[in-house]
């Protein structure tokens, strides 16, 4: 019994890290249907940056964080104005080699910079540090993770649902055309998009660092982020938080009772086993494609 | 300029007898090549050979019938584990295991085609990247495959021909080469290819017409992934040993960067594209020896950088042209050449 609840706890818990990766890609996604596949490394940068700052500048971690999350902010909408508006005739295929493109160039560029070794960051919480419950084991970062996961979804819902902007954003998801005509900048609009949804990824690559720290570190949580916002649906901020914290829970479960061989890979299975029976996610409303 | 007239001019492989002679000079010089080279260039041209197979099938699927699949590493790796395994375990001969793998893997490749009949966009890629991934996990896994020490190849003999040597592998690569782009040439021609295309164009339109969308989606990913298949088995004997960490993500996205690069939609587009990704890929290997940008590369990593991680310049050249090449010229480098080939054609005016 304890075993399950331990486990569960951990799932919750990994559940976090996929939950602000794909809030972020969900972000992007909602404003300008282009699936991201450079998320990961425009966190991973961030978090590099942060690291240098610690380490290299000896900055002190709220002034090293605020200035990261400049950082990021400023490097979503750099991205975003220099490569994404560029693009001539936009297509899904088309989107996925440019953000695979970018998601290349950052990689190489850490790993050419920071050098591939495994890194620490000086993080004020360890990854070790953690509360007992019982008989259960709570890291402190895992719960720190799962707070920030949370309050992130709620301000985003929040900011989606009642605020101008996010109306703005909304809409140009929409009908970008008929959003420009009632005087909506789509490409300002944009632009700010890209700008939160780094800032929202950056707050997950610092919050994975502590306890992995090598330019590849960003790829599971990216690709399980992606594969929760697909299972919600890519455009529901709610259903991609559920969808993220069970594919980590039943992760979890699955590693402790079936096959811990195969733990990382039962994701995608599920990935496709709901794809088929609901091909356009859990939470999403279909929309009818037409000729 | 290429008004086709009937149904003949569509489909004939040379519209003129000069064609005729420049296609058997470059058959030719394919197979005089190795006896010109050193054993390095012959290497890289195998490289080269396998990758171009893969590139159009992978075509055939992303090109033609409009699908993305971001998980062909997985097939690549059915297809060489599949040759290896019934080599050694089961005693196959060569020439009936290759062509065993390769259904297998279309087989596999039938199976992943079948979601997509539901699926599109970032869907279909997180799908397909989940299978590739999936793949190679499983296969790590496996006794019989080797588990995660990999697996030797064994010598190929074609009856009492042994081909142990990369020149002697060539003259097999570059035969099914050429033989399985004709195929794909032909089969693009087809009634077929054209249902692929149409799909890609207006699936529902294509349906309406009384293109039958399941069966030619699942064909287009069995088609894609027999050559794959094929591919994969042949890669085996270029690198004498295979473990699962060779067929990585990083495979499949630069497998759609080479039909992407080349040219959606094009046989010369995947070639070129598969070319050269595949001779940067050798090159920027061992980015240090370039003459002259070794040496400023040295320097430039030595002081802001670091000199460890200056192989990883080749993620950041091949990004770049991805981008460049969805940002400024999205045909292609196809597109680059029927440009060049107007200008000149209209030339002066």
């Amino acid at each position: 019994m304890i075993d399950l609840i331990q486990m569960i706890v951990n799932g919750i818990a990994v559940g976090s890290s996929y939950a602000l990766m794909g809030l972020a890609m969900v972000i992007i996604y909602k404003t300008s249907e282009v699936p991201n596949f450079a998320q990961g490394e425009m966190a991973l940068i961030s978090s590099y940056f942060a690291m240098m700052l610690l380490s290299s500048f000896n900055m002190s971690v709220y002034s090293a964080f605020l200035l990261t999350f400049v950082f990021a902010v400023f490097l979503g909408c750099f991205l975003e104005f220099a490569i994404l508006r560029r693009a001539k005739e936009p297509n899904v295929l088309g989107m996925i080699v440019v953000t695979i493109g970018i998601e290349m160039v950052l990689l190489g560029f850490v790993s050419w910079k920071f050098g591939a070794e495994q890194k620490t960051m000086p993080f004020p919480i360890g990854p070790y540090d953690s509360f007992i419950i019982g008989d259960i084991f709570i890291s402190k970062l895992e719960v720190l993770t799962l707070v920030a996961a949370v309050l992130l979804m709620s301000v985003l819902y929040l900011f989606f649902k009642y605020s101008k902007l996010g109306l703005a954003m909304k809409a140009t998801q929409q009908n970008s055309v008929a959003a420009q005509i009632v005087g909506i900048r789509t490409n300002r609009i944009m632009m700010m998009t890209w700008g939160i949804s780094s800032l929202v990824g950056a707050v997950a690559g610092l919050l994975i660092s502590p306890t992995i720290m090598h330019p590849f570190m960003m790829w599971d949580p990216m690709l399980k982020g992606f594969a929760a916002a697909v299972m919600g649906g890519m455009t529901s901020l709610p259903g991609v938080v559920i969808a993220a914290y069970m594919l980590g829970v039943i992760e979890n479960l699955f590693g402790g009772y079936v096959s811990i061989e195969f733990k990382t890979v039962v994701a995608f299975v599920i990935i496709v086993l709901v794809l088929c029976i609901k091909p356009s996610g859990l939470f999403a409303r279909h929309y009818v494609k037409k000729v | 300029m290429d008004m086709k007239r009937d149904y003949y001019e569509d489909v004939q492989l040379f519209t003129s007898p000069v064609v005729v002679f420049w296609f058997a000079v470059l058959i030719g010089s394919l197979y005089l090549f190795p006896l010109v080279v050193d054993n390095y260039y012959i290497y890289v041209a195998n490289y080269i050979a396998i990758n171009i197979i893969v590139a159009a099938g992978l075509n055939l699927l992303v090109g033609y019938t409009g699908q993305i699949s971001l998980g062909h590493a997985g097939f690549f790796a059915i297809g060489a584990y599949g040759t290896v395994v019934l080599m050694a375990k089961a005693g196959f001969p060569f020439l009936l295991a290759l062509p065993c793998a390769a259904f297998i893997a279309a087989f596999f490749g039938f199976l992943l085609g079948l979601p997509p009949l539901r699926l599109e966009g970032p869907y279909l890629a997180i799908a397909t990247l989940g299978f590739g991934l999936t793949i190679t996990q499983i296969i790590g896994r496996i006794e019989l495959f080797g588990g995660r020490d990999g697996l030797h190849a064994p010598d190929i003999t074609i009856g009492s021909w042994v081909l142990d040597t990369d020149k002697e592998f060539y003259f097999l690569l570059i035969t099914l080469t050429i033989f399985l782009l004709l195929f794909m040439r032909n089969l693009i021609k087809t009634r077929v290819g054209r249902a692929f295309i149409a799909i890609r164009d207006a699936d529902i339109a294509a349906q309406t017409m009384g293109v039958n969308i399941i069966y030619y989606k699942t064909l287009a990913f069995a088609v894609s992934a027999f050559y794959a298949g094929i591919a994969g088995g042949l890669y085996a004997f270029v690198l004498k040993f295979i473990e699962p960490e060779i067929f990585t993500l990083l495979m499949s996205i630069m497998f759609l960067a080479m039909v992407v690069v080349g040219g959606l939609g094009s046989m010369m587009g995947a070639i070129v594209g598969a070319t050269l990704l595949c001779w940067l890929d050798l090159k920027l290997r061992n980015i240090l020896d370039i003459p002259y940008i070794g040496d400023w590369l040295e320097q430039l990593s030595k002081q802001w950088f670091t000199l460890t991680g200056v192989s990883n310049i080749q993620y950041i050249v091949f990004g770049s042209i991805m981008i460049g090449i969805v940002l400024f010229e999205p045909l292609g480098l196809y597109g680059v050449w029927i440009r060049t080939k107007k200008y000149w054609r209209t030339w002066p005016f």
